[in-house]
């Protein structure tokens, strides 16, 4: 005979694995990846099909540093949630400054090398098939980072409130695997934009 | 036991909490109350309302075309006006009914079949919803802003896949373009958010008991559909992104004379519109998956290979895509691949069939008006497959391709299976929902006249295409002997149309004066039947426990309970 088990908050929660923030989290990170790959796919299938210069390989620069930043910005803001769960919080707040910081290097590097491209080089999105689709991809990845920046700062602004408690460590986990899938993406858009496609 | 006290035991004691809560009725509270809901069953009961009114449209859209094309050499509309209603018809129809019937079911089933309270993430379902609206208008107000400020207004007309390079800024000037784009793009990132919502739901708010392999068929579906929709939605949004790119920004995905590719459109659009298809059907086979057992009177035959059948149509559906492109002249190696991958489909759908016939053979079959829907779904069904079999091997689609047989084959797999499968599920549903039971009678006039005139519409649209009418000409001459093939194809239409009218007005009259429905009319078997009709806000004052697929059967018969055999 079945029996009505009471309701309580925890009820519907029984497993601790399966936080809903994180698996809704992971649903949004599978449909990112399906648009990136789409992106993707298009700069691989247009290498080499621009009918005019410039080609890759004389215009681009792999932007060791600022890939540098962002990767290490990973690291920054696991370490900003390991704080956080021991209750140091000045120590969460410094380590997610850090991970901003590092995350507007990464877009004021991204800006510089546009500037680059566009002012010196004359690369444009309409210059040719290779303007199209590297200012396409780098420029959805940047507006990625762009997001999670946006995120991380509405976190900062709370933390430095004093609003942030321990209890939260799961909620900006789920904001940390956002991050985390940009950094992810990085490496893809890197492989496929700067050694594969050069 | 009797089941008025059998559901009690799951059941709510809420009526009277429920009903003391809302004491404000006026108009403008009530608006208010709808709009800021944040309730599944409330924005999966709005999602419903919504599909309806661009049924309606789509509807009325499709009725335009037909009565152009029911005589030849006819000037009813002219060939701008068609292009316009062919495209708005299908865009319509896939994007504002179809997929808002998908999410508005999902909504409201998911969480009571699974014994929650509510979806995961409940703003974000409102968010959701209210995008899908925007996005819809968005394409509606073409019709008035499609050539900007100063110009006549015009809808898109580039078709509903709206291939490049006619959606070129130099081919496709004004804004009417841009609003598919957009109103698409919209509407796209609402139905990503439902699909994160509902997955997340199903994953982690089951009630205690209720294992992966104890779940209704019907969230094993959504299941998988959610999380197609977020493989197949996406590249759409991509592709669209690239389109927007190109219009605005001079961009050269798609613009062949800068090197771009219009096949490169084609291949994105069906990578989406392929796995489309399954997101729309795979909850008719839900629908059918709950609706056919009860009215057997048997438990589903097969669960095990019906989950499994369920998640290869998944896996198989997104490597067909490029079938729809067999007459763009791919290699004759891609050609083989996405033949047999087509026909692959074949085999866990014809699993599905089967186990549906498996579960009948040998029930107390009732014929209630949602197992006739689901009948005729079932027949109908397996000749829409026929046919995209036939379809399938490329000889044979280079031959029909671009005919008025393609568009028979894919109208008897929407219209035949989809749309009667959710009517089937408005009939099984409706009581749950509204407290009140649909007329039978009138239920029956509705299945009569919708399966003449689905007949008398699709089973001769086939004869034209084979005998060579290519789709989308608006219209053709007299020597041609198409013209009364097509004359029977509008009559059909029509009676399609009075058993449309038929069941909106079932609806409105049974909203008012329908027989009360108790909470649980069908004798049903699922948690959402446990609780009252309508269900209180909160669905279940205490979480059920559910030791079976069939709770409501344990209950009802502690001394034979299901769990003895699972």
């Amino acid at each position: 005979m079945p029996v009505a088990a009471p309701l309580s908050e925890s009820g519907n929660e029984r497993h601790p694995a399966m936080d809903r923030g994180r698996v809704g989290m992971a649903c949004l990170i599978i449909a990112e990846s399906a648009i990136f790959t789409i992106f993707v796919v298009a700069y691989i299938f247009y290498l080499g099909r621009s009918l005019s210069g410039p080609q890759p390989r004389d215009v681009l620069e792999a932007p060791i540093l600022n890939s540098i930043c962002l990767l290490s910005s990973s690291a920054t803001i696991s370490l900003a949630i390991r704080s956080l769960r021991k209750d140091r919080r000045k120590a969460f707040a410094g380590w997610l400054a850090a991970t901003i910081a590092l995350g507007i290097e990464f877009l004021a590097g991204t800006g510089r090398e546009w500037s680059y491209l566009i002012r010196e080089k004359g690369l444009t999105i309409s210059t040719n098939l290779f303007g199209t689709t590297f200012y396409s991809l780098v420029g959805l990845h940047a507006s990625h980072v762009v997001v999670g920046l946006i995120l991380l700062m509405i976190v900062f602004v709370f933390a430095a409130c004093g609003i942030i408690q321990r209890e939260h460590a799961d909620r900006i986990d789920v904001i940390a695997l956002y991050w985390h899938f940009v950094d992810f993406i990085w490496v893809v858009v890197f492989t496929v934009v700067y050694l594969v496609g050069r | 036991m009797n089941h008025e006290s059998v559901t009690s035991m799951f059941g709510t004691g809420a009526q009277g909490a429920a009903g003391k809560r809302e004491t404000d009725h006026s108009p403008g509270a009530v608006v208010h109350s709808w709009i800021t809901t944040v309730d599944h069953k409330r924005l999966g009961i709005m999602y419903i309302l919504y599909a309806f009114l661009f049924l309606m449209i789509g509807g009325i859209e499709a009725m335009l075309i037909r009565l152009q094309l029911a005589v030849p050499d006819n000037h009813l509309v002219g060939p701008e006006t068609f292009n316009r209603l062919f495209t708005m018809h299908g865009t319509t129809m896939i994007f504002l009914v179809a997929m808002p019937f998908v999410f508005g079911f999902g909504n409201y089933l998911i969480p009571l079949m699974i014994g929650a309270r509510d979806l995961a993430f409940p703003r974000l379902n409102a968010f959701g919803f209210w995008l899908t609206v925007f996005g819809g208008f968005l394409l509606y107000y073409s019709v008035i802003g499609g050539e900007g400020m100063t110009g006549a207004g015009s809808a898109p007309d580039v078709g509903w896949f709206a291939y490049s390079p006619l959606t070129a800024r130099a081919f496709s000037k004004g804004h009417s373009t841009d609003y598919w784009i957009l109103g698409i793009l919209v509407g796209g990132f609402g139905s990503i958010a439902t699909a994160v919502n509902l997955l997340t739901s199903i994953v982690c708010l089951r009630c205690p008991g209720m294992t992966l392999m104890k779940m209704p068929l019907l969230a094993w579906l959504y299941l998988v559909v959610s999380g197609m929709v977020l493989l197949a939605i996406s590249p759409l949004t991509a592709a669209q992104i690239m389109l927007l790119l190109d219009r605005y920004l001079g961009s050269h995905f798609f613009d062949v004379q800068a090197g771009g590719s219009a096949v490169l459109w084609m291949h994105f659009f069906w990578i989406f519109g392929h796995p489309e298809v399954y997101i729309l059907v795979l909850p008719a086979f839900a629908f059918a998956s709950e609706i056919i057992p009860v009215f057997s009177r048997k438990a589903i035959f097969g669960y095990p290979a019906m989950v499994a059948a369920t998640v290869a149509i998944g896996f198989v559906s997104v490597s067909v895509w490029a079938h729809h492109m067999f007459a763009v002249g791919l290699s004759s190696t891609s050609n083989i691949f996405f033949a047999v991958s087509t026909m692959l489909v074949a085999v866990p759908t014809g699993i599905k069939i089967f186990n549906w016939i498996g579960t009948m053979w040998g029930g107390r079959i009732r014929y209630a008006t949602p197992m006739l829907f689901s009948l005729g779904f079932l027949i109908q069904f397996l000749l829409a497959g026929l046919t995209g079999i036939m379809l399938s091997a490329a000889p044979f689609d280079w031959q029909l391709t671009d005919s008025y047989f393609v568009v028979a084959h894919f109208h008897y797999v929407i219209v035949g299976g989809i749309i009667f499968m959710i009517f089937a599920a408005i009939y099984y549903w409706f009581p749950k929902a509204t407290g009140r039971m649909l007329s039978e009678r009138l239920g029956r006039w509705h299945f009569a006249l919708f399966l003449i005139g689905f007949h008398l519409t699709f089973d001769t649209m086939h004869v034209p295409g084979i005998l060579g009418m290519p789709r989308r000409i608006y219209t053709y001459g007299a020597d041609r002997g198409w013209g009364t093939l097509n004359f029977i194809c509008t009559i059909g239409a029509v009676f399609q149309a009075a058993g449309i009218l038929v069941f909106f007005f079932n609806l409105i009259r049974s909203l008012r004066c329908g027989r009360v429905a108790g909470n649980d009319p069908w004798d049903a078997w699922t948690l959402e039947w446990s609780t009252s009709s309508p269900p209180p806000e909160y669905n279940f004052s205490r979480v059920p426990r559910v030791n079976s697929r069939r709770p409501l059967w344990d209950l009802k018969h502690p001394d034979d309970p299901d769990s003895n055999y699972e």
